[in-house]
This record gives C-alpha cells, structure tokens and sequence, in this order.
C-alpha cells in the first residue's frame, strides 16, 4: 500500500529560482540561504520517496483572474514550466503521477472536499523552488510529484482548517492506493512576507517561529488560526502559509521534527523550513516503564 | 469520512466584513478589486508571452487599447505607479510581470512601494525587515500604545513617501 511517510514546508521565494538559475548560490547573500538545505538534500536522498504531493499557489501562471479554484489536482503525465515574465525557468520537467493522482482526486471527492482537476497545467515557482530547494538542480526531478495548487491570490483563501481536513482526506486517499509508494507531502509558501503596497518588507520573526513551533505540537489549535491573523502579523502575502495545513493535515497527530531552518531575508520574505516524519513513537508513558522493568533483569543476569 | 472528519478542529472565525482594511499600507485583493482589475490583470497576463512583452513595449499605449481599462488604471501602467494599481484593482502576482517585463524583479518593486531607495529597502531587509510594531493596524487596536517602534517602522512616512512619488510621477508626464 502507499503510505505517506513525511511532510516538509518551505518557502518558495521566486528570487531563490532566481539565484539558481543565474548561479549565484554561491554569493553571501545566497549561500546563506541555500546552506539551510543541505541537511534536507541529504534527507530527501536518504528518504527517496517514490512521489511527491506539492501544495503550492499558483502566481497568476496557469490560473489567471478568468478561473480561480480554490482547489486543484495536477492529474497530467507532465506539467511544463510557465513562463512568469522571464521566460521559463531552466528546471525540468515536472513528471506527474496520473494514477494516483487521479486516485486522490476520487476520493476526496467522495469525501466531499470538490477538487478541480487539471489535466493540462503549467507550474511555477511556487512548485519548482521547494524542489530545487530539497532535490538540487538535477537533470530530471527524481521522482513523480502531484501538484495540488490552493488559492491564496484572490481573498479569501480557504481555511487553514479546510486545509488541513483536506490534508486528512489526502492521506486516507494515499493510504488507499494499492501500490507500494512512498509518498512524501510538501507544504509551501511564506513564511512571513509582504511583497505588496507600502507596508512591504514586513517580517514578523516571532510569529514565524511560533508558527513554526505549533505545526509540529498543535496543529489543530495552529489550522484555528483567522486569515485576519496571518495578513496582520505575517503580512499580506503571509496568508500563504494556509497551505502549510493541508501538508499538516496529512501527517500523523503526533510528529517527530527531523529538522527546521528559519532566515531573513531571501529578497522580501523570511525563509522557513521544516521536516516532518510520521513514525513518532506514541508511547511515552509505557517507554520509562519499559527501560525500568530491564535495568534490574539486566542487573540480575 | 465526513462523520469522522468533522468537528475535530474548531472552525477558524469568519473574517468580519473588510476587518482587513485595518491593516496599513496594504491592498488586500478581494472580489470586489478583482472585478475592478481585471482589465490591469488580464493585460499583465499577457506579458507571459515573449511575442505580447515585445508589442507592448514598442507602443505600450497602443498595446494596452487592447484590455479594458479605465483612463486611471491606464495612466497608473503607463506612470507604472504599482500602489496605485493595486488600489485600481491590480494583484501583486500579476503586475509583477509588468515588472518583469521591465526588467525588474519583486524586490526592486517593493521598494518602489514602500518609496524607499532599493538600497535604504535592501538594507532594511538584512536588518530584519519592516518590523510588525507600529504595524497592525490603522486603527492602534492592535498594536500595543505608545511604542517608540512606531515612529521608526515608517509606516506613515513610507505611505506618505510613496504618494509624493506618485504625485511627482505625475507631474512628470
């Protein structure tokens, strides 16, 4: 059966793309930014999942303000890079998942939550940073990944709660597919940052981390949290962060933090990352009694 | 499903109606500045294409003719007064391709609307960025009274600064 083993977030600046694509991962500036990633590049290659579900906005690429669906499924064969302004980015291909992604799409419908199915689409640099950010700049991406694009451009988006329950029925869809596939879930977008209007250059450090801190213990309580909330402390664009819920959604209530990356700035936006496995070991009241009960046997012997 | 999903997390609370115009120095793009915009939009949608950034820029007034636009909305893309746009109607993610086909990247248009140089806006950056005391709210309902981090966040004189702009843009052309 397919499983989802973990979840990461990440923010997915456009100027990050920028940096790679002109090879300045090297400057200072950048190097700062893209040293927080190793860790995760030797997890990813440790991990190799077998396909990766991408939730990530769309910038005005494939959807403009002639259709805006709340939720989207990427169910093509391969989804090319848009051309957001500067010509395409030079990254390859995205390699979809039909069949699962179809999978999915079915059963959440089923579970009521109404997914607008694409099967021809273009991704941005809202899908392709966290994947350079985790995976490098190989020649193909190492493996399949479903885009699940969520509005966040027209107010309102859905709700950090929405996303997450659809986290929820992704994962039950997951856990449904009869191949063996190990599936690993991508949040993406914020953390804090406003790119728009006069009050641009917000950064809100406290909150981030916050935010940070309650993905991993509180996730009920953080999807809670009124968009007003976001908007006022993380700035306009902050609001992104409702996606990271639906990656959140499709993880076990209990998590284990493998690892987590916070920076200011990259362009206008802090940088925030984390990585989360399912696997945390439920039992904390029946471990001490465990190790207890062997010490003095082992005494004994 | 529906029975096991439901009721496990408190619903987050509706918005209020427009709660978010407290917020200062921000445009928040909602259904009704999405009706508005959508000429400004859909003529930033189109620069996605080489072909469409070449024709714009060899005669852009003749090029925008094209989209519905009001005469305010025309002039803001032609003075390219981002702020001005976005309270046209305009959505960031969309007219950052106008940037774009200017050569211009997110950055260098968030200075241009907060009015400050790209290099006193680079630096606020490094230093943190704009920090959210003073910040919150026109209102001060959110934000705790008489903090000295007001004054400094600029938040009033960025908005000032950015209106003079505008006002100097036009008397420029």
């Amino acid at each position: 059966m397919a499983k989802i083993i973990a979840g990461l977030a990440s923010s997915h600046v456009p100027a990050i793309g920028a940096a790679i694509d002109n090879k300045q991962t090297e400057e200072p500036y950048w190097k700062r930014v893209f040293s927080g990633f190793e860790k995760s590049k030797e997890w990813m290659a440790k991990t190799r999942p077998d396909v990766v579900i991408g939730i990530y906005n769309d910038h005005a690429s494939a959807f403009s303000v002639e259709m805006i669906p709340t939720f989207a499924i990427g169910c093509a064969a391969e989804f090319p890079p848009a051309d957001e302004g500067w010509g395409p980015r030079p990254v390859p291909v995205v390699k979809g998942h039909p069949e699962l992604a179809s999978h999915i799409a079915t059963s959440v419908i089923l579970d009521e939550f109404d997914l607008t199915i694409c099967n021809k689409m273009e991704v941005d640099h809202g899908l392709t940073v966290p994947l350079n950010l985790v995976f490098g700049s190989p020649k193909e991406w190492p493996c399949p990944v479903i885009p699940v694009a969520v509005n966040v451009v027209q107010f309102p988006p859905p709700t950090g709660h929405r996303c997450y329950m659809l986290g929820k029925a992704i994962r039950k869809a997951v856990d449904s597919y009869p191949e063996d596939l190990k599936v690993v879930i991508f949040g993406t977008g914020g953390m804090s940052h406003q790119i728009s209007g006069p009050r641009a250059g917000l950064i809100n450090s406290r909150f981030d981390k916050s935010f940070l801190d309650r993905l991993t213990s509180d996730p009920k309580g953080l999807a809670a949290m009124p968009h007003l909330e976001y908007m006022r402390e993380a700035g306009a664009e902050g609001i992104e962060l409702v996606m990271w819920h639906v990656m959140r959604g499709a993880l076990d209530d209990k998590v284990k933090e493998v690892y987590r990356f916070y920076t200011v700035p990259a362009s206008n936006t802090a940088v925030g990352h984390i990585i989360l496995e399912n696997g945390a070991k439920p039992a904390k009241k029946a471990a001490p009694k465990k190790a207890k009960a062997k010490k003095p046997t082992r005494k004994a012997a | 499903m529906r029975n096991a999903l439901e009721g496990e997390t408190p619903m987050a609370a509706k918005p209020k109606e427009n709660e978010y115009e407290d917020i200062p120095g921000t445009f928040v793009f909602n259904a009704e500045r999405s009706r508005q915009g959508y000429g400004i939009n859909m003529f930033c949608m189109s620069l996605m294409k080489d072909v469409n950034r070449k024709a714009f820029k060899a005669n852009e007034a003749a090029y925008l003719k094209q989209y519905p636009l009001s005469p305010e909305q025309t002039d803001a893309v032609l003075k390219r007064d981002y702020n001005r746009m976005l309270e046209l109607g305009g959505n960031i993610y969309f007219t950052a391709k106008l940037g774009a086909t200017d050569g211009h990247s997110f950055r260098h248009l968030a200075a241009v609307m907060t009015g400050s140089t790209q290099d006193d806006y680079a630096k606020m950056m490094l230093a943190g960025g704009r920090s959210v005391e003073g910040n919150r709210s026109k209102s001060g309902k959110y934000d705790k009274p008489a903090k000295k981090a007001a004054a400094k966040t600029a938040k009033p004189k960025a908005a000032a600064k950015a209106k003079s702009r505008s006002k100097s843009a036009k008397k420029r052309k």
